[in-house]
């Protein structure tokens, strides 16, 4: 009996760290945790961008369809990536863009708009990224879809061909 | 005099600054129990990523707007889950992670015990 359980027990763990270590070989090194979709919107105060005027964010999304939140910067280069995506997106008529200038320069980031043309509706200013914390978001560029004061999709990184493809499904 | 003078002032400004350490020895012991999920492996304490930088700012703010730890973890719990916590609450998610040692002592002590019993009845 004593010769018998010791082997057993042995077997079961090693099986066991086995088993969590493989499972754990698959997955990616950067976690990003699942989304809860479906989330509020936050509320939040800022400035816009060209005027400095004092906005809160209840006066930002209110009267269109679906809004597109899209923080970017002048200095981060996947926002220049995706930049054709938003132009393309913001000839359509249900769809507002609204975009975070997350810690940027002014000048820089107006002569971003100037080089690569604007296709925001509104920008507000996020110069301490306190408000995409609010967003739950982690750096540049990240896009939320909003529909009725909802978030209906959340994209990490730059968009792309696909992403462009899914938001236009999403909002028809 | 100029001794006493030096004193004085010290323990004033001291007396000054205590209050503000306090505030800020609970930002930083805070931002140790969060996790940078940009630099993964390192707490937003010791990072320098803009994402650190910002949680940084935004728990002062927290904290200045009278939360306490509780609400501050709740409220970044609610925006990026559990993992941005190093010492997640017990939910359905953790309750393995937190079992689990219980029941390698439970198991170990059983196995142990059981040890006992034999080389009892052998004597």
């Amino acid at each position: 009996m004593k010769t018998k359980i010791f082997p057993i027990f042995l077997i079961f763990t090693f099986s066991i760290i086995f088993f969590v270590f493989y499972k754990g070989l698959q997955n990616t090194n950067v976690y990003t945790p699942t989304i809860k979709s479906e989330i509020k919107i936050p509320n939040f105060d800022a400035k816009e961008f060209f005027s400095k005027d004092k906005i809160n964010s209840d006066q930002i999304f209110i009267g269109s369809d679906y809004y597109l939140l899209n923080i970017w910067a002048s200095w981060c280069v996947p926002c220049k990536e995706e930049h054709k995506y938003l132009m393309d997106l913001s000839k359509k008529e249900n769809i507002k863009i609204i975009g975070q200038n997350y810690k940027d320069n002014f000048e820089n980031a107006k002569n971003f708009l100037i080089n690569l043309d604007n296709p925001y509706d509104l920008i507000f200013l996020d110069n301490d990224g306190t408000i995409a914390i609010e967003w739950g978001a982690y750096g540049v560029p990240e896009t939320f879809l909003i529909q009725n004061n909802k978030i209906i999709k959340k994209i990490i990184g730059p968009l792309n061909e696909k992403l462009l493809f899914e938001i236009k499904e999403l909002t028809q | 005099m100029n001794i006493l003078k030096f004193l004085v002032s010290l323990i004033f400004l001291i007396y000054c600054f205590s209050s503000d350490l306090k505030a800020k020895n609970l930002e930083i012991e805070i931002t140790k129990n969060l996790r940078c999920l940009i630099c993964q492996g390192q707490s937003v304490y010791d990072s320098d990523s803009e994402f650190a930088n910002s949680l940084k700012i935004l728990v002062e703010k927290k904290l200045n707007e009278g939360l306490d730890e509780k609400q501050i973890y709740d409220y970044l719990k609610n925006k990026y889950g559990d993992w941005i916590l190093y010492d997640p609450g017990f939910s359905k998610n953790t309750y393995f992670l937190w079992v689990l040692p219980i029941l390698m002592f439970v198991f170990g002590g059983a196995i142990i015990l059981k040890k006992v019993i034999l080389n009892k009845k052998k004597l």
